[in-house]
């Protein structure tokens, strides 16, 4: 894809056989103490010796050695190609050990029943958790509200892409109005909770509840219905990230050569058709791209709901994460809550595989 | 009107028309615009305001803080001005008489700024140079590891954003509790820096991609080593999409919530907990919640109106290829 503009540099490098000898012996040498630690952790909590660990921090600390050996020894063993290694093996030894690992350690845990509050620690059990979500209705109802709050970018869309036409536009003050629709991505969600949902939204005193009565509307109530506090919660999460979108397409949009729209107004084009004709077409990509990292913030919503209404009434606004961080809340059962979060994301990888594919037709240049 | 004469310059009724059009369509835009802005920024105002407020100015729905000797006399001014007290601060020891003496309020929430501090900059920076280094990599150089070329190690890197937050909260659960890293700002720093890792390698790949490579050509044929050139040259052209990176890797660990939530309790406790941890207690206490709420958010304030350029540079990058 990108094979243009790399950089062709030849080197020769003259490594001696001692040096990349010693390169190896670096890497097997903490390969072997790291297997060694972990080897007597293992025995010692299969109860075969007591070492007198009192934690696994010594096989974290053994990879860690580790990991610093296996990025020197690229250098030492490959000289110039390992200091080209180097660029990018260190994130890369950070994700994989932050991620991967912990994903397989989950696969394990997902399989067992383990309450982390009893003794008796962790018992394989199956697929009894997979029996037990087939049958919980409310991870069932928590996958359906996402779908609802990932439905609700649409509006979140058409908003964003209206600020960003009107901030792309002749405007006066442009650096003031930025700066205040900004505003809001800023701030924390837990704080934004509090300053709407619970205080401007309190039924009583709340300013936006003094506004309904002023409209005209007995006894508001943002929370109390299910279907209203969903609306709700949809409304506070797009007021946080309406501005992410709308910069992503603000940005967009000035890439626009100014040209196009000038020709078409001179072609007597009107404001309404040489959108559609010209700015929405040329847009399709950068939306795209807005609308899918948007998905991918939206399928994380949790903090919010945790904070406002801990998923009430009746589970009407709960999150697949808020669930699951109830659940292990209420019953601090490690593995059935696993078991949730791995099909959650099962379904999402496969709903933005489908996804992607569809982006990527939908955005492919059409000649 | 009909019977003065004709000025001979005079605009047709088509050109009247278009002006009025023109201001018609003007008052609209400015209109959207002051709307959302209200909408933005009211939530602010208010609870900047609300932690001035005591019991009543809350019942009454009071909304303008004003000195108490200049308030104007009648029922509609008592309606609106209230006369701003220090309550709200004073119970988190942040009001001026407050500030003199001893305060576990004070030091509670000192140390709960301190930790949020401390992890998201320390995330963010750690952020910033593993991303930095794997994005220049990987936009300079064609590897292969195993089956991995660079578009795959590349796709690699950004696919840790659709891993939700969720899967990984109790695998970690029960491996920090294992490693003792639970309730340690080490712990979280090393989940925020993975998680903002992604987006930290997306900008500084698009940003490393619009520099040219024969500066560095020209560097190795200088005799400056690869990461001599990339440190001496590459780096300081790079700066801003850095501090692009950092900042919005600063705006999102600031704000994480779930994780501080389940894995610290006492010790590495971050604002965000903080916050929520006290919604439940004794009712609401509107002035000392506002105090607290504007007291977490407004570094990010400060943040967002002196530094706006960057985080929209950053949330830019790679929206346009």
């Amino acid at each position: 894809m990108s094979g243009s503009d790399q950089l062709h540099v030849v080197t020769s490098d003259d490594i001696s056989d001692s040096r990349r000898r010693m390169g190896r012996a670096l890497v097997w040498g903490s390969a072997a103490l790291m297997a060694l630690v972990a080897a007597a952790q293992v025995a010692q909590t299969a109860g075969w010796r007591d070492f007198g660990f009192a934690n696994w921090r010594p096989t974290l600390y053994a990879y860690c050695l580790f990991a610093t050996c296996l990025c020197w020894a690229q250098v030492l063993v490959r000289g110039e190609q390992g200091k080209r290694t180097l660029f990018v093996l260190p994130a890369a030894l950070f994700v994989i050990s932050l991620t991967v690992f912990p994903l397989l350690f989950g696969l394990v845990i997902a399989f067992s029943n383990w309450n982390l509050s009893s003794l008796s620690g962790r018992q394989f059990n199956g697929t009894a958790n997979l029996v037990q979500m087939w049958h919980d209705p409310f991870y069932w109802n928590a996958l359906g509200n996402m779908v609802i709050y990932v439905a609700a970018i649409v509006v979140e869309y058409a908003i964003a892409f209206g600020l960003a036409l009107i901030l792309a536009g002749q405007i006066r003050a442009r650096k003031f109005w930025r700066v205040s629709f900004l505003m809001p991505l800023m701030l924390s969600p837990v704080a934004v909770s509090w300053m709407i949902g619970k205080s401007m939204l309190e039924p009583r005193f709340g300013p936006l509840a003094r506004l309904a009565r002023a409209l005209g509307i007995e006894n508001p109530s943002f929370f109390e219905s299910p279907w209203m506090a969903k609306l709700t919660i949809m409304v506070l999460d797009a007021w946080t990230f309406i501005p992410f979108m709308m910069i992503m397409l603000l940005a967009g949009l000035q890439a626009i050569p100014k040209e196009l729209q000038e020709a078409s107004r001179v072609d007597g084009a009107s404001g309404w058709k040489s959108f559609w004709e010209i700015t929405f077409p040329l847009m399709l990509p950068v939306s795209v791209t807005a609308i899918l990292i948007r998905i991918i913030f939206k399928l994380k919503l949790a903090d919010i709901v945790i904070t406002i209404t801990s998923g009430g009434p009746g589970g009407a606004t709960d999150t697949v994460t808020s669930f699951i961080f109830r659940e292990y809340r209420e019953r601090s059962n490690v593995g059935y809550g696993t078991m949730l979060a791995m099909v959650y994301l099962v379904l999402i990888v496969i709903g933005m595989t489908i996804l992607m594919k569809l982006a990527a037709r939908l955005t492919r240049p059409r000649t | 009107m009909t019977d003065t004469p004709a000025p001979i310059f005079r605009d047709s009724d088509s050109d009247r028309s278009f002006r009025m059009r023109w201001w018609a369509g003007r008052a609209a835009i400015y209109g959207v615009l002051a709307l959302w802005a209200v909408i933005c920024l009211f939530p602010i105002y208010w609870t900047a305001t609300t932690s001035f407020k005591m019991a009543p100015n809350v019942m009454q729905g009071q909304m303008i803080p004003w000195p108490a000797d200049w308030t104007p006399e009648g029922d509609w001014a008592k309606k609106l001005f209230f006369a701003p007290k220090w309550k709200g601060w004073e119970s988190i020891g942040l009001s001026p008489e407050a500030l003199g003496r001893e305060s576990t309020a004070r030091a509670e929430f000192v140390k709960r700024f301190g930790n949020s501090a401390i992890v998201a900059l320390s995330a963010s920076t750690l952020a910033v140079v593993l991303g930095s280094l794997a994005a220049y990599g990987l936009s300079r150089f064609r590897y292969r590891f195993g089956f991995m070329k660079n578009d795959d190690i590349s796709f690699f890197f950004l696919s840790q954003l659709i891993l939700p937050p969720v899967v990984l909260a109790l695998p970690f659960l029960v491996l920090y509790k294992e490693l003792a890293l639970l309730d340690t700002r080490i712990g979280l720093i090393l989940l925020y820096t993975l998680t903002v890792l992604p987006i930290v390698i997306w900008i500084m790949k698009d940003q490393f991609e619009t520099i040219p490579t024969e500066l560095e050509e020209a560097a190795l044929v200088d005799g400056l080593s690869i990461w001599g050139a990339f440190l001496t040259i590459i780096l300081p052209i790079a700066l801003p999409g850095m501090v692009a990176a950092f900042i919005l890797s600063l705006v999102l660990t600031w704000n994480e919530y779930f994780f501080a939530a389940l894995l610290t309790s006492t010790h590495a406790n971050t604002l965000p907990v903080m916050v929520a941890s006290q919604t439940g207690s004794q009712g609401i206490n509107w002035w000392s919640m506002a105090a607290l709420s504007f007291a977490a958010i407004l570094p990010l304030i400060v943040i967002g109106v002196l530094l706006e350029r960057f985080i929209i540079k950053g949330m830019a990058a790679g929206a346009v290829k």
